[in-house]
């Protein structure tokens, strides 16, 4: 009851001064829209960056070759490179029971040409699980069969880039390319997989056998591409890798001579390193709502010194204390849940732009907490104007001209 | 009968030392229901002191003082709020009414403050309104009013608390003399039908219209007269 009466009391002095309480309000509001905004835009930065790792293929492992050395000595001095042996061993289904699969790559840089076009790009050498385990659908044609592998099938799928620069004009399907001289025919094109990193569309990828035969020559793989069998399962699989290839190599983790990357670790640094961004991105925009929490202060206790005479009256007529103080208290609040309202508006609006190729996602949390802290930010920059009004003397505030 | 008003030996005090001030000295005075009584005096007599002890607004440094035989010497803020809430009823010299709040939200005011529903306080406050003529002005503001139509809108205030006490306090100080009659007509009005009215003023002609008539000099009652033996 005195809940309601306070806030409609409040109400008519937000009413009675309109102008002021709509600047006060813009203080809460460009606090509001700056701490969901900028939140907004650190959690768009983190879906995309956590995308394009994605797009590398979810669930992989990368096996290359590193020389152990240290300080210029070699500890190990019979280093053994990656071999096609190790890939077909890491497909083992009994010793590595999380490995879905592995697939060599033989990669070198090659320039192929068309007809009548040139350029320079990478061709890989791999077998026909490598398009499972990294994830790379054709967006046109067919990918190379076992078949073709075993009967070194000059034939390849290229990237999306390659696809562009040698047939800008025409469809690549069932056309010849020659990569370093070799006539290669185009069966697929593999899907444009964009990323923050090294283009990976920009690639030829041909039969391991055919690569080894006519351009690289056989001996020792470039990596080992390695899927596990679900997200969960990548860390399980990463030591089920290492356990096999150390004993194949003969190696412990002092001396080993390979590495193994993995997708799920980069996720989760990535992941860490903008959590820390965003959360950043958000103390500078509480920064603001404290300045607009100040701005409450402020202009309540310009309120308070004007209405000085006012509140003498209404102390004089039978207002307590505690109605003094919650009329306030109210006012203040109310204001500022106008400004985080009118804010949340901005911030939806601002969200609908694409700022830097970083398309903001607005977080519910913040909604909410933006909300939560503007009930707060009324209640405790409002609470000190309050008490002072309520703490008039009724005498003395009737005197105030 | 209980006494509305009964102050015995009050004294106030203000400063410490050489700079203290005795702005009421030992005043006595005791208001029966139904009585009309003026308080007189020039500025510095202490008027004004006796007027906010009586109105609950400023406690006595010495000495008792019950309304309504409630001794409010020991109350705290609230609780004097409270018994102003309840008991008194003020008309001030400045109307002080609150402004951008229409005649009758004023009116209401203190009727809310004692929770009072809204519906209930509306219809009280029309009616007191009606009373001093100003039904036709209940949805105007202060600013939209001439002074003499204001202090009608503070006696309506006044009146819809149903108080034990009317304590105005130089209420035509700012009128002109068209509505000084107009409003001290309306207390007359007023103390026919029974309310007891306490008023301060320096001006006899406002005085004259009271049964009685106190007098103070240098914060003490020079002189303690009804009307009758005038």
């Amino acid at each position: 009851m005195i809940f309601i009466e306070a806030l409609r009391s409040g109400w008519q002095a937000i009413l009675a001064n309109r102008l002021r309480s709509i600047l006060t309000t813009l203080g809460i509001m460009i606090g509001v829209a700056a701490v969901i905004i900028l939140v907004a835009f650190g959690q768009g930065a983190s879906n995309s960056v956590t995308s394009s790792i994605q797009s590398l293929g979810s669930n992989l492992l990368y096996v290359t070759p590193e020389n152990p050395n240290r300080d210029g000595e070699i500890v190990n001095p019979s280093v053994q490179e990656l071999t096609v042996d190790d890939a077909i061993a890491l497909n083992d289904p009994v010793r590595a029971p999380d490995i879905a699969g592995a697939a060599p790559e033989r990669r070198t840089a090659v320039t192929c040409t068309s007809e009548d076009r040139s350029h320079s790009t990478q061709i890989v050498g791999t077998w026909p699980s490598f398009f499972s385990i990294n994830n790379s659908p054709v967006s046109a044609g067919a990918y190379f069969s076992n078949a073709d592998e075993l009967s070194a099938r000059r034939i390849t799928v290229i990237g999306s880039t390659v696809a562009e620069s040698l047939f800008p004009e025409s469809d690549p399907l069932g056309r010849q390319i020659a990569c370093n001289g070799v006539p290669f025919t185009v069966v697929g094109v593999q899907a444009e997989k964009g990323g923050a990193f090294a283009n990976p569309d920009d690639v030829v990828i041909a039969p391991l056998s055919a690569v080894e035969n006519s351009i690289t020559g056989y001996g020792e793989v470039s990596a080992i591409s390695v899927q596990a069998s679900s997200s969960e399962t990548t860390d399980d699989a990463e030591e089920q890798a290492i356990a096999i290839l150390d004993e194949r190599h003969g190696t412990t983790e002092g001396t080993r001579d390979f590495e193994v990357f993995n997708q799920a670790s980069l996720l989760d640094t990535a992941n860490t390193a903008l959590g820390i961004f965003t959360a950043l991105l958000g103390a500078v925009g509480a920064i603001s709502l404290l300045v607009g929490g100040i701005g409450i202060t402020n202009i309540m206790l310009v309120s308070v010194t004007e209405r000085t005479r006012e509140i003498g009256i209404r102390k004089a007529i039978g207002a307590s204390r505690r109605f003094i103080l919650l009329q306030f208290l109210l006012e203040a609040t109310v204001l500022s849940l106008f400004g985080a309202t009118a804010g949340l508006g901005l911030a939806l609006l601002v969200a609908q732009i694409e700022i830097a190729g970083i398309s903001p996602s607005v977080v519910p949390v913040s909604v909410v907490g933006a909300y939560v802290i503007s009930v707060a930010i009324g209640l405790f920059f409002g609470s000190y104007p309050a008490k002072r009004a309520a703490s008039l003397r009724p005498i003395e505030a009737l005197r105030h001209e | 009968m209980t006494a509305v008003v009964e102050m015995h030996d009050i004294t106030k005090v203000y400063g410490e030392g050489e700079a203290e001030v005795r702005a009421v000295d030992g005043i006595s005075l005791t208001v029966e229901p139904g009585e009309y009584v003026a308080i007189m005096g020039a500025s510095g007599s202490g008027k004004s002191t006796v007027m906010n002890i009586i109105g609950a607004l400023d406690v006595a440094t010495s000495g008792t003082y019950k309304i309504d035989g409630v001794d409010i010497g020991d109350l705290d803020d609230d609780a004097l709020s409270l018994v102003r809430n309840r008991r008194i009823g003020f008309i001030f010299q400045a109307f002080n009414l609150i402004p951008r709040m229409s005649a009758a939200s004023n009116v209401e005011l203190p009727l809310m403050y004692r929770g009072v529903r809204r519906s209930e306080r509306r219809r009280r406050a029309l009616d007191a309104l009606a009373k001093v003529g100003l039904a036709d002005r209940s949805h105007h503001q202060p600013n939209e009013l001439s002074g003499g139509q204001q202090q009608r809108v503070a006696v309506a205030r006044a009146l819809a608390m149903e108080p034990s006490l009317m304590l105005a306090d130089e209420p035509t100080g700012n009128l002109d003399s068209r509505s000084t009659a107009d409003v001290l007509d309306l207390l007359d009005e007023i103390h026919t039908e029974g309310k007891t009215i306490v008023i301060i003023t320096h001006e006899d002609d406002v005085a004259e219209r009271a049964g009685r008539v106190v007098t103070l000099r240098d914060g003490k009652v020079e002189s303690d007269v009804l009307a009758a033996a005038r």
